[in-house]
C-alpha cells in the first residue's frame, strides 16, 4: 500500500466524518453523488484497465516507442494531441493510462500533450461552447489551448 | 443530460465486452502472455480502485457543501492580475466537468467580466483540479505533476491576454467598418 493512497483515503474519511457530524442529510447526498459518479466511470475504468493490460502485455517497448515515443516526432505529438482533443476520457483515468505508456517507452512530450489536450480542448463539447460563449471565444480558446499544450509538453520533454 | 449519460454508459459497457472478447481470444492464442497481461492489468486496477473512490467522495462533498453559485459570485468580483490568480484558484476547486462552466462564464461575460480572466478560469477548471492532481501525482510522479501545473498556469495566463486582445481588436475593427 502506497502512502498517497493512505493519505487521500484518510482525508476523505476525515472530511466525510465532519460532514456527517455537521449535516447528516447533506453528507448522505454527497455520498450518493460520489457513488453515482463512480458507477458512471466504471465502464471506462474497465476499458482503460484492459487496454493497459493488452498494450503492456503484447506490444514491445520498441513498438510503443515508435507510436508515442521520441521516434514519432512532431507528427506523433500532433496526432496524439488531436486524439486527446476528440476523446472524452476523465482525466483521472488518463493518468494511469499515461503512466503505463511511459513505463514502456512513450515520451514525456507525447504523454503531456495527450493529457493537456484531453482536458483543455473539447471537440465533443465545442458546439455547446459555441452556443454559450460565441464562435470566436470558443474557437480561439480551443485552438490556443491546442497550441499551448504542445509548447508546454515540449518544455516538459526538455526538462524531465 | 441524464439520458446522455445512460447512453454513453451503455456504449462504454459494449466496448468493455468487445475488448474482453478480444483479450480472451488473444490470450487463448498466446497463452504465454496471460501472466504479463493479467498481472499489469490487475496491479493498475488495484491502484485505481484504492484511490478513485476517495477522490469521488471528496468531489461529492464539495459539490453539496459549496454550491456553484457561491464560487461563481466570488469569481465575478475579481479583476486584474489578482483576479487571474483568483480565477485559477476557483478553477482548481473540485467542481464538475467543463461544460458545466460554460453557462456560468457566459453570464459573467455579459456582466462585464474580463475575457482573459474567463479564459484562465475555464482552463484551470479544465485541467487543474485539486483531487485530480493527487491522482496525477500518484501515477506520474511529483516532478511531472508540478511542472505541468506551473507551466500550465503561466501559459494559460498568456493565452488569456492574447485571446482578449484578439477579440477586442476584431470587435473594434468590425465596429469601424459598420
Amino acid at each position: 500500500m502506497n502512502i498517497t493512497i493512505i493519505i487521500i483515503n484518510l482525508i476523505a474519511i476525515i472530511f466525510l466524518s465532519i460532514a456527517f457530524l455537521k449535516d447528516k442529510k447533506k453528507a448522505k447526498e454527497s455520498l450518493k453523488i460520489a457513488m453515482m459518479s463512480f458507477i458512471k466511470m466504471l465502464p471506462m475504468l474497465f476499458i482503460i484497465v484492459i487496454i493497459i493490460g493488452l498494450t503492456l502485455g503484447f506490444l514491445s517497448a520498441d513498438t510503443i516507442s515508435s507510436i508515442v515515443g521520441k521516434q514519432s516526432g512532431i507528427i506523433g505529438i500532433i496526432l496524439t494531441g488531436l486524439f486527446g482533443a476528440v476523446m472524452h476520457i476523465p482525466a483521472i483515468l488518463a493518468f494511469p493510462l499515461s503512466a503505463s505508456l511511459l513505463e514502456k517507452g512513450a515520451s514525456i512530450t507525447v504523454i503531456a500533450t495527450f493529457i493537456i489536450t484531453l482536458t483543455m480542448v473539447g471537440m465533443i463539447t465545442l458546439p455547446l461552447e459555441i452556443k454559450e460563449l460565441g464562435k470566436k471565444f470558443a474557437i480561439l480558446r480551443n485552438v490556443f489551448s491546442f497550441v499551448i499544450a504542445i509548447i508546454i509538453a515540449l518544455i516538459m520533454g526538455v526538462i524531465l | 443530460m441524464k439520458q446522455n449519460i445512460k447512453k454513453s454508459m451503455i456504449k462504454e459497457s459494449f466496448i468493455v465486452i468487445i475488448l474482453l472478447i478480444i483479450s480472451i481470444i488473444l490470450l487463448v492464442l498466446f497463452p504465454e502472455k496471460i501472466n504479463p497481461v493479467t498481472s499489469t492489468a490487475g496491479s493498475y486496477f488495484l491502484e485505481m480502485i484504492f484511490i478513485l473512490p476517495a477522490v469521488m467522495v471528496l468531489m461529492g462533498l464539495f459539490a453539496v457543501f459549496v454550491p456553484n453559485k457561491l464560487v461563481i459570485d466570488y469569481l465575478g468580483k475579481a479583476s486584474g492580475i489578482k483576479g487571474m490568480f483568483i480565477a485559477i484558484l476557483i478553477g482548481t476547486l473540485p467542481t464538475g466537468p467543463l461544460y458545466v462552466a460554460f453557462p456560468m462564464v457566459a453570464v459573467w461575460l455579459k456582466k462585464g467580466a474580463s475575457i482573459s480572466n474567463m479564459i484562465v478560469f475555464l482552463s484551470a477548471w479544465a485541467c487543474i483540479k485539486i483531487p485530480q492532481e493527487i491522482v496525477e501525482f500518484q501515477f506520474l510522479g511529483f516532478k511531472f505533476m508540478l511542472l505541468r501545473l506551473v507551466l500550465t498556469i503561466i501559459f494559460v495566463m498568456i493565452m488569456g491576454v492574447i485571446i482578449e486582445k484578439i477579440i477586442k481588436l476584431t470587435d473594434k475593427s468590425r465596429r469601424v467598418i459598420e
